[in-house]
């Protein structure tokens, strides 16, 4: 990922919040499943760690695994489960819009490269 | 199906399901309320989902199935009532164990379960389908 210089962060940055979204849902689904502790991605550690990931030799996978964390829930509940719903909510509309906001970036991109090549 | 790696849409889904299955229990359980029995093995007793979290190793995600259906709460309660028709020869009814308050609470928790995967499903839909059209728009 660091010798992609075509889309520079934004290609780790989808991977990662694409990552995320998908453990923002799971914790959503699991809102009534006692027992189940909710999980997050810390964003900036797994963006360093995707985009370091080539250079060590690591997988984009294992980087992101590595920098996912069990979070520190804000009260205790009867039945052991940490999914705290508005969080997770809110969690999620952030990370939906941030994803789009990095398809924008891509988009931009793309569109900058083909008009250069086309030479309009 | 099963060895496959889960996707954020089978997540969303499988809860759907599952909260389903919870809003049935929570039907028939309301139905139930208020009926009697002539004995307390044929009274109707309140019936519960039991959710747990399938773990998906490949990708990390995590879904939720109902692992078995059992029956809860309270054990159904003797009234003498002679008149009855369903009343034994000693004149008493069993009522059927159904916490209506209870149900209730459990039936818009399970709404709102519900809604959270359909927002879900429907946000991670459009940005799939953005994440398709990249570089096709001007």
């Amino acid at each position: 990922m660091a010798n992609d210089t075509l889309f520079g962060v934004h290609a780790a940055a989808l991977e990662v919040r694409s990552q995320r979204m998908g453990l923002l849902a799971s914790n959503i689904a699991n809102a009534s499943t006692p027992g189940y502790k909710a999980k997050d991605i810390d964003f900036t550690q797994a963006l360093n760690a995707v985009e370091t990931a080539t250079a060590t030799g690591s997988t984009d996978d294992q980087a992101i695994q590595d920098a996912t964390k069990y979070r520190v829930q804000l009260e205790p509940s009867m039945d052991g489960n940490t999914v705290d719903l508005s969080t997770e909510q809110t969690a999620f509309a952030e990370n939906a819009v941030a994803y789009q906001t990095t398809l924008s970036f891509l988009n931009g991109r793309i569109n900058q490269i083909t008009r250069a090549l086309k030479g309009e | 199906m099963a060895d496959q790696p889960l996707t954020i849409f089978q997540v969303a889904g499988r809860a759907m399901s599952a909260q389903l299955i919870r809003m049935n229990t929570t039907a028939s359980n309301l139905a139930n309320a208020g009926g009697v029995a002539s004995s307390e093995a044929a009274a109707y007793r309140t019936i519960k989902p039991v959710f747990q979290t399938e773990y998906d190793k490949a990708t990390g995600l995590a879904t939720v199935n109902v692992q078995k259906i059992v029956q809860a709460g309270q054990a159904p309660t003797k009234r003498y009532d002679p008149t009855n028709p369903q009343a034994d020869k000693d004149g008493n009814v069993w009522e059927n164990a159904v916490d209506e308050t209870r149900e209730l609470v459990d039936m818009m928790e399970t709404a709102r379960g519900y809604q959270n995967d359909v927002q879900v499903m429907n946000t991670a839909k459009s940005l799939v389908l953005d994440t398709l059209k990249l570089g096709q728009g001007s």
